[in-house]
């Protein structure tokens, strides 16, 4: 058996420190170690998407990242977008346009599309299908994520959001 | 009838808040005490025999509880269900145990399980079990299996032919005959339907808990069926019905995939049941694409007469239907039971059908979004087309001439379906004005002009769900609905249907909230767990609002009929003379003498005030059993450009004009149609699952089997009709699967049409396309 390794990750604004083997994905550290569960996996060749959490400040699909790589790191998920109680633009984008349906890819989607718009805080439609390329959804047939994501850009530029940070 | 504000209004969903925010709770998400992980070892060839299994490596390794092969199984697990065995499959041909005894049949087959402390420790030690393989011929491809000369899947019935349908065809050689000699004309296509994967983005999973002590066994399952999944799953571990609860969490997908009863949900069962621990399993995607029912995979061998002026005389088609290795809950009926009925289409023609079902060494196919219709609407959406094609006629002109008429309803057609209502004609139309047909024509000529390939695709669809009437399963296809007006005046509803996506959550609170005339904010919809909801069917078929939203709608109909009586005392009047108005009960005429919604509630919880006769409470159990299917039709039309250069096609434009009868939420209506039409034409354009000569399976993961994405995609332009149903008090079809039906015809007829040839097989690749183009 690998000998465990201790880590230090900051999730949400909460440190956390843990042994882990170094074969642990981070997404199974997320879900199955720290028990936050609204970053899914959909696959396992890093196609679908429904991982996408933020690692100090950067879009990554969490299957391909192990928890060992995340040392030291600030990781954002789904759970701390926004204060609790409260929700995000583009969280609430998805539930004005009817942006999800079985809700499986959609952390993943949201997560993806808070990269999205913090890159290009004014995407035209075919910027925001090319830039959700990384996220498959089944359901939806993507035109509403779409509409979800155009509200969010709309909502963002008149107001600021941040997501949970070490500082709240 | 009540219907009134709430419905027909695009409310946000309730189910939202929890899924936005990442609070949902999936069956991954299920963490238990004491609970055990499951790992499968499954064969990695497409036919073998297996001589023996050594599983002490497995149980060496530390953290391995427990490892169990069919060995384990025999006498303690029945077989996996098939709901309707026909032909050889009657006689067991088809059927197997949960874990492969003898023989693997498939790639992926599962042969073996190991039972572990956790999940990377289970998949460590699959990889330790020992099976001497001696593989054995393969045949992947269908016709090659029905030659006499296949290799065998199952030797003792001589034959890969599970079942035949061959009724002889004199009459409509007659009529073709007749028409040849009228100076008419017959086309042949033979039409291939490939065989595709659900992928749900979700996949597979299952947590079983037996308790030793009161011997119950709770299962927490993704599946579209909880109480079909209690009732077939406490049978096959051999406990009594009413020990066994299924609780289904969110489900992210199923598209038909998470109806059958697996053999994982078997096992594990067993496995906690031995264990006396709760025992997990999580499927991962290559297995999901390598042993969750496969969708299609149907070739049509299809003739069509018309004559001159374009009125088709008669059809005949030849379907066979590729099982797959082995019979899953629907797997032998999809093709004869689902497809074979709406064969005509939209059509007022004679249709002749010849039927084949035939055992590869491929994954079981079974339902997948559409499940037969699909296939039946493409085998007559193209005939249509080649006749439109040879007779140098429109294909939109065509259609026309053949639609069945709005006076010949309910109609009833030569495969034996009875279609409730329809009017087609608008709806291709609609469709043709808001693509601007004309204009778009023209368009095409000027880009034909330019050297360009640009193609225009119509499909008129119809389709049959809503199910079912008595008859159309053995299990009955009714739909329940336990409500519960509380005393506080909020509404509880517990329905047998279990939505994973659809928003019945909401729509079903619109129904009743409407009915009562209170805000939806008092009304709760719970579903998904045996303990709690009657006993039910579930969501699949496109029958969650015709079937278990008339549940609901009657279950209303029923307490507001008590309240009246109860507030007819209270306001000392005649019942008949009671109305309910914006939550008040008042007398008709005098709407200042009036009691609350919620008083009434109130006097018929605490039951002191009630009046004599009148028994307390206010709960109501419905099931609804509709007298026949629905008939939910419509028309895409979509425009395609293929470079010519690489290959590829583009869609320029998809419009879509469905009619699925009343809409009780529009949006949640577009959104189905949205996702339906993705699928559809992800059909068309990109999927295949795709075995090797040998059985291998070449898409085993997301790199290969291509899914559509944001990018590939256009922006759908939908409108719609409404054409009532008479078959449930709602006047609601289903619209769940339309989108799919309809729209991968009309992409193929584009394509077709953009190359210039009468057709070309899904999915349209580019190098396909390419090849074409460069041949003529």
């Amino acid at each position: 058996m690998t000998m465990k390794r201790a880590i230090t990750v900051t999730v949400n604004g909460k440190q956390y420190h843990s042994e882990v083997e170094p074969r642990l994905l981070l997404v199974h550290y997320l879900r199955d170690v720290l028990d936050l569960t609204g970053t899914h996996v959909g696959c396992n060749t890093s196609q679908c998407g429904a991982c996408v959490v933020q690692l100090n400040g950067e879009a990554v699909k969490s299957c391909t990242v192990l928890a060992v790589q995340a040392d030291g790191c600030e990781v954002t998920t789904i759970e701390g977008l926004a204060p609790e109680g409260s929700l995000h633009p583009i969280q609430e984008g998805f539930w004005e346009k009817h942006g999800l349906q079985c809700g499986f890819c959609t952390p993943g989607m949201i997560m993806a599309s808070y990269q999205l718009l913090k890159n290009n805080p004014n995407p035209t439609e075919a910027e925001i299908r090319k830039g959700l390329e990384g996220n498959i959804c089944r359901c939806t047939g993507y035109q509403n994520i779409v509409r979800a994501v155009q509200y969010a850009a709309e909502k963002m530029q008149t107001s600021v959001s941040e997501p949970v940070s070490a500082g709240d | 009838m009540g219907i009134a504000a709430m419905l027909g209004t695009s409310i946000k969903r309730r189910e939202d808040p929890r899924l936005i925010t990442g609070q949902a709770t999936y069956v991954g998400d299920i963490k238990l005490h004491k609970m055990l992980h499951m790992a499968v070892l499954r064969s990695p060839y497409g036919h073998a025999r297996i001589n023996s299994i050594n599983t002490q490596p497995a149980l060496d390794h530390p953290g391995v509880i427990a490892v169990y092969t069919a060995a384990d199984l025999k006498g303690k697990v029945g077989d996996v269900a098939v709901a309707v065995p026909i032909g050889h499959i009657a006689n067991g041909m088809g059927i197997r145990g949960p874990l492969a005894e003898g023989k693997v049949r498939f790639y992926g087959d599962p042969v073996a399980v190991v039972i572990a402390d956790d999940a990377y420790t289970a998949r460590d030690a699959i990889d330790l079990i020992e099976v001497d393989y001696e593989p054995l011929p393969v045949v992947v491809d269908v016709e090659k299996a029905m030659q006499p000369d296949a290799p065998l899947l199952y030797e003792e019935f001589g034959t890969n032919i599970a079942h035949s349908i061959h009724p002889p065809s004199d009459e409509m050689d007659k009529i073709f005959e007749q028409t040849k000699a009228d100076g008419g004309i017959i086309v042949r296509a033979r039409l291939v339907n490939q065989r595709l994967a659900p992928v749900a983005m979700e996949t597979r999973g299952v947590v079983a808990d037996y308790r030793k002590a009161n011997k119950t066994l709770t299962v927490w399952c993704s599946s579209q069926n909880p109480h079909i999944l209690r009732n077939i799953l406490s049978a096959q571990v051999g406990l009594p019905q009413h020990q066994v609860r299924v609780i289904v969490p969110e489900v992210g997908g199923g598209f038909g995939s998470k109806i059958d009863i697996y053999p994982e949900e078997m096992i594990a069962a067993f496995a906690s049941m031995q264990l006396g621990r709760p025992v997990k399993w999580i499927e991962d995607r290559s297995e999901n694409l390598a042993v969750t029912v496969h969708g299609r995979d149907q070739i049509d061998y299809v003739e069509i007469a018309a004559t001159k002026d374009g009125r088709v005389t008669g059809m005949k088609v030849h379907g066979i239907s590729d099982l797959g290795a082995y019979s899953q809950l629907f797997t032998d009926v999809i093709m004869i039971a689902f497809g074979f009925p709406v064969s005509c289409g939209a059509y007022d023609i004679p249709v002749h059908l010849w039927g084949d079902i035939v055992f590869t060494n491929k994954a079981p196919t079974d339902a997948y979004r559409g499940a037969g219709r699909p296939e039946a609407t493409y085998v007559v959406e193209r005939a249509m087309d080649l006749v439109a094609r040879e007779l140098g006629k429109d294909p939109a002109e065509i259609r026309k001439i053949n639609f069945i008429k709005p006076e010949q309803f309910p109609y009833k057609s030569s495969a034996g379906a009875v279609y409730d209502s329809g009017n087609y004609e608008p709806a291709l139309e609609k469709a043709m004005q808001i693509i601007g047909y004309e204009q778009l024509r023209a368009e095409q000529a000027q880009k034909r002009a330019e050297g360009k390939l640009m193609g225009i695709g119509i499909s008129s669809y119809i389709e049959i769900c809503g199910f079912g009437p008595k008859g159309s399963a053995p299990i009955g296809l009714y739909e329940s609905a336990r409500m519960r007006v509380e005393q506080s005046g909020t509404v509880m509803v517990y329905t047998g249907s279990s939505p994973h996506g659809q928003g019945e959550e909401t729509t079903f609170a619109q129904i009743v909230a409407d009915e009562f005339t209170i805000p939806i904010e008092n009304v709760l919809i719970i579903h998904g767990d045996t303990d709690s909801t009657p006993e039910g069917r579930g969501t699949y078929g496109s029958r969650t609002t015709a079937v278990g939203g008339s549940a609901v709608f009657n279950a209303s109909q029923k307490l507001k009929e008590k309240m009246k009586q109860i507030a007819a005392h209270m306001l000392e009047a005649s019942p008949s003379d009671v109305t309910l108005e914006d939550g008040n009960f008042s007398v008709a005429g005098s709407p200042q003498k009036a009691v609350a919604f919620a008083e009434v509630a109130a006097v018929a919880n605490t039951s002191n005030t009630l009046a004599p006769g009148i028994e307390p409470g206010l709960e109501t159990t419905v099931f609804f059993e509709p007298d026949a299917c629905v008939f939910p039709f419509g028309s895409h039309i979509c425009a395609v450009e293929v470079d010519k250069d690489t290959g590829e096609a583009k869609l320029l434009r998809f419009v879509a004009v469905d009619d699925c009868g009343r809409q009780l939420n529009p949006m949640l209506v577009q959104g189905q149609v949205h996702g339906g039409i993705a699928q559809g034409v992800g059909q068309a354009m990109w999927e295949e699952v795709v075995y090797g000569e040998d059985g291998q399976l070449l898409t085993a993961t997301l790199m290969d089997y291509a899914m559509p994405i944001a990018k590939e995609l256009p922006d759908y332009e939908l409108d719609h009709t409404v054409t009532l149903t008479p078959v449930n008090p709602l006047g609601v079809k289903g619209v769940g699967e339309a989108g799919t039906i309809g729209s991968t015809p009309a992409v193929a007829a584009a394509v077709a049409d953009a190359l210039g040839v009468p057709h070309v097989d899904m999915p349209f690749r580019a190098e396909k396309l390419w090849k074409i183009i460069h041949q003529a």
